[in-house]
């Protein structure tokens, strides 16, 4: 089963290379941008088949592993 | 004295540290991260160094490495930990110092001296020192110390800012803050005061003919505060 996860940076936390992305934007005459956030997408595929039960396993690495609660949201976004 | 210096795949100032030690009289051993277990030592160096690339975050998969485990037992038993540059990053992965280490706030890697004042010597890395105000060298792209305001309230409640950006006259000001740290934290210790996380890297000023003096003073005090 795949398990798509988004990491996200929370709101109060500073985003340099979000800012650098949004500054070259504008710079390319995107003009409509407001703010950018960059993250991170994992896709994990995980030996067991009932979607609850690997949400979970995947939920739990997000945890211990992918984010670090600190600063990052973590989400799961795809079960496939 | 017995001190240990972990190495990880991609750490790159183990060696540093090793020589550091030795000039001043530790009897050090270079441990492989995938070791089980720690040898008998008075002190831990977590060294500086890309760790894994630092794929994913700075320290995070070193900080699951297989010796890890024996580290913070040993940390968690009152141990001596210290970790420099990427080795502070590792310890904040591995949960042994509050906070996180962010990308330099200008994005930029930084190379250069600075100088950091010591706040706090109510500890076994600073103890007896003389001097206040040091002149190190810093060299990393993930420096700029984060936490929430819950977490910098509890680390200046229990007093566990190491270390202050500062200029030559011990002022800690924004202007002499090089990576964007939070109130310029260049290192901060735990609740205990045994472990210790810093970005600066007192192993590369231990030689005048190099670099500086200052690391050399820091070394020596934590060897006398030691024995």
């Amino acid at each position: 089963m795949k398990i798509s996860a988004i990491i996200t940076l929370k709101k109060d936390v500073l985003d340099p290379q979000g800012k650098v992305i949004h500054q070259t934007l504008e710079g390319m005459n995107f003009k409509n941008v407001n703010e950018v956030r960059q993250g991170k997408y994992f896709e994990i595929d995980v030996n067991e088949n009932d979607p609850k039960k690997a949400k979970e396993i995947v939920e739990d690495m997000c945890e211990k592993l992918l984010a670090n609660l600190v600063i990052e949201n973590y989400k799961i976004i795809e079960i496939q | 004295m017995k001190s240990s210096v972990i190495t990880f795949p991609g750490s790159n100032c183990d060696r540093d540290m090793d020589v550091a030690l030795k000039k001043f009289g530790f009897k050090n051993k270079m441990i492989w991260h995938n070791d089980n277990e720690l040898p008998k030592s008075d002190l831990v160096v977590l060294p500086g160094g890309f760790s894994y690339g630092d794929y994913l975050r700075c320290g995070s998969v070193a900080s699951k490495s297989k010796i890890m485990q024996s580290v913070i037992n040993f940390a968690k038993s009152g141990g001596l930990v210290m970790g420099i540059c990427n080795g502070f990053q590792i310890l904040v992965e591995a949960g042994l110092v509050p906070g996180v280490l962010l990308r330099n706030k200008y994005l930029e890697f930084i190379c250069k001296n600075v100088f950091v004042k010591i706040d706090n010597k109510d500890n076994p890395y600073f103890k007896n020192l003389e001097k206040d105000i040091f002149e190190l060298h810093i060299a990393h792209n993930e420096g700029n110390y984060f936490c929430t305001d819950d977490q910098l309230k509890e680390i200046k409640d229990n007093n566990q800012v190491a270390i202050h950006y500062c200029n030559n006259d011990g002022k800690i000001e924004e202007e002499f803050n090089p990576n964007g740290s939070i109130k310029n934290i260049a290192g901060i210790l735990n609740k205990e005061k045994n472990v210790l996380g810093m970005m600066p890297h007192p192993e590369r000023m231990i030689d005048s003919c190099l670099s500086g003096e200052d690391g050399s003073l820091f070394f020596k005090n934590l060897l006398n505060n030691i024995k």
